[in-house]
């Protein structure tokens, strides 16, 4: 991971632009604020379309673009958005975002589209585009705010396949579509069903509470 | 579609194709308010209410975002729908238990961002129901939450009680039986036909 390029609207259009963006704006949420294995937010479509590893990706991109584009518009508007109605607010902003994401998935694959289905119209009530908005953007410059998108985004991309995957190949024995266990495996059928979701998510913390444990004792 | 009888609908909505555990709607207040028993009761007594007046409102917004050609405005006009009503509940809850309030907590504002209601208002809107149905399909939806919810805050409180590795503790727990319920909920699935 390079170097992330430096946008350059966190030039002086605010007076009180102090604090310029750094890497760790970006690095915290790949992976030690990992959206869905540290803070467990945004579980539902977590959970509901990580079915298959295309599913996952393709989810995981929609929510980082929504995220990407609320935290820097909630960021820019910042001083304009009075304290009691910011909720509100930022829910509309999302969900301007939403739809324009979905009629956009629409155009680009109508097949997607279908099998992600609702999901993403629920893009909108995903707590973790709420959670930065609140918690980051309303807070920071439009630079730290684009940066902490595209990671905490991006994080979630990640976890996603990290479920997609180990449920694909576990219950239909292929990767994207394509074949990689032997022919005689006999597919796990429950990891494509809703429970395989609860199930794969909760091995993978298990894995996780796991090394931090032994990296405690060490 | 209007072949489906309404108590198909609702016993559809409530067991078969539970909110929580067949869709993933909702997982946030199940995992975070499914502690005790019964503010898990009340918390889906919440629920249930909101997504009662968010489904009709729902209906009546659909059509008229249809009537007037704008069915881009759909996804904007329910969520400020459910918002504006997940606020009533806010203050209804405060003026009469204040202590239920607290018990609440944050999870009470969080209704909003409830993917159920939103996602409820969604479904019954693909599924092309009237009135009728959009009330049992949302009274279902609410009951199936309810009952998913309170399940697991019973297993919940016993396991309080129980002796369980330190690795295994707080959420990938919970999601472990999550799973198991949900495997025992694919159970209803005969109910249907």
């Amino acid at each position: 991971m390079g170097k992330p390029n430096t946008p350059s609207t966190n030039s002086g259009f605010w007076a009180n632009l102090r604090e310029s963006p750094s890497t760790d704006d970006f690095i915290k949420g790949l992976w030690r604020e990992n959206p869905v294995f540290v803070q467990v937010l945004g579980m539902c479509p977590t959970l509901a379309v990580s079915n298959t590893t295309m599913n996952a990706l393709a989810m995981g991109l929609a929510t980082t673009f929504v995220l990407l584009m609320s935290n820097m518009l909630v960021s820019s508007l910042r001083f304009f958005i009075p304290k009691q109605v910011r909720i509100a607010s930022y829910i509309l902003i999302i969900a301007t975002f939403v739809t324009i994401t979905d009629y956009m998935i629409q155009a680009i694959s109508v097949d997607l589209h279908k099998s992600l289905g609702a999901f993403i119209s629920l893009i909108v009530v995903n707590c973790l585009i709420l959670g930065r908005a609140e918690a980051f953007a309303s807070k920071n410059t439009i630079g730290k705010s684009f940066l902490d998108g595209l990671g905490m985004g991006l994080g979630f991309t990640f976890a996603l396949i990290c479920l997609g995957a180990v449920r694909e190949i576990m219950g239909n024995g292929t990767l994207l579509g394509f074949g990689v266990l032997p022919g005689n495996f006999q597919e796990w059928i429950v990891m494509i069903l809703p429970a395989g979701g609860f199930f794969t998510l909760a091995l993978w913390l298990l894995l996780f509470n796991a090394l931090k444990e032994k990296r405690a004792q060490a | 579609m209007k072949t489906e009888s309404l108590w198909y609908i609702f016993i559809n909505a409530s067991l078969i194709n539970n909110f929580v555990l067949a869709y993933f709607l909702g997982i946030c207040p199940f995992l975070g308010v499914s502690g005790k028993l019964e503010t898990a009761t009340k918390m889906g007594g919440a629920v249930t209410f909101v997504m009662l007046i968010s489904s009709m409102c729902a209906y009546g917004l659909h059509a008229f975002l249809i009537a007037v050609n704008a069915p881009f405005l759909q996804l904007i006009s329910y969520i400020v729908v459910i918002a504006s009503t997940v606020q009533l509940v806010e203050m209804f809850i405060k003026k009469m238990s204040p202590a239920l309030f607290r018990a609440l907590g944050i999870f009470l504002p969080l209704i909003t961002t409830n993917c159920a209601i939103l996602g409820l208002a969604l479904f019954q809107t693909n599924k092309g129901y009237g009135f009728i149905e959009s009330i049992v399909y949302a009274l279902g939806a609410g009951v199936g939450f309810t009952f998913a919810l309170v399940l697991m805050a019973g297993l919940r409180e016993q396991l309080e009680f129980a002796e369980v590795p330190n690795v295994v503790k707080g959420t990938a727990l919970t999601l472990l039986i999550a799973g198991i319920l949900s495997l025992t909920f694919m159970g209803f699935a005969g109910l249907g036909s």
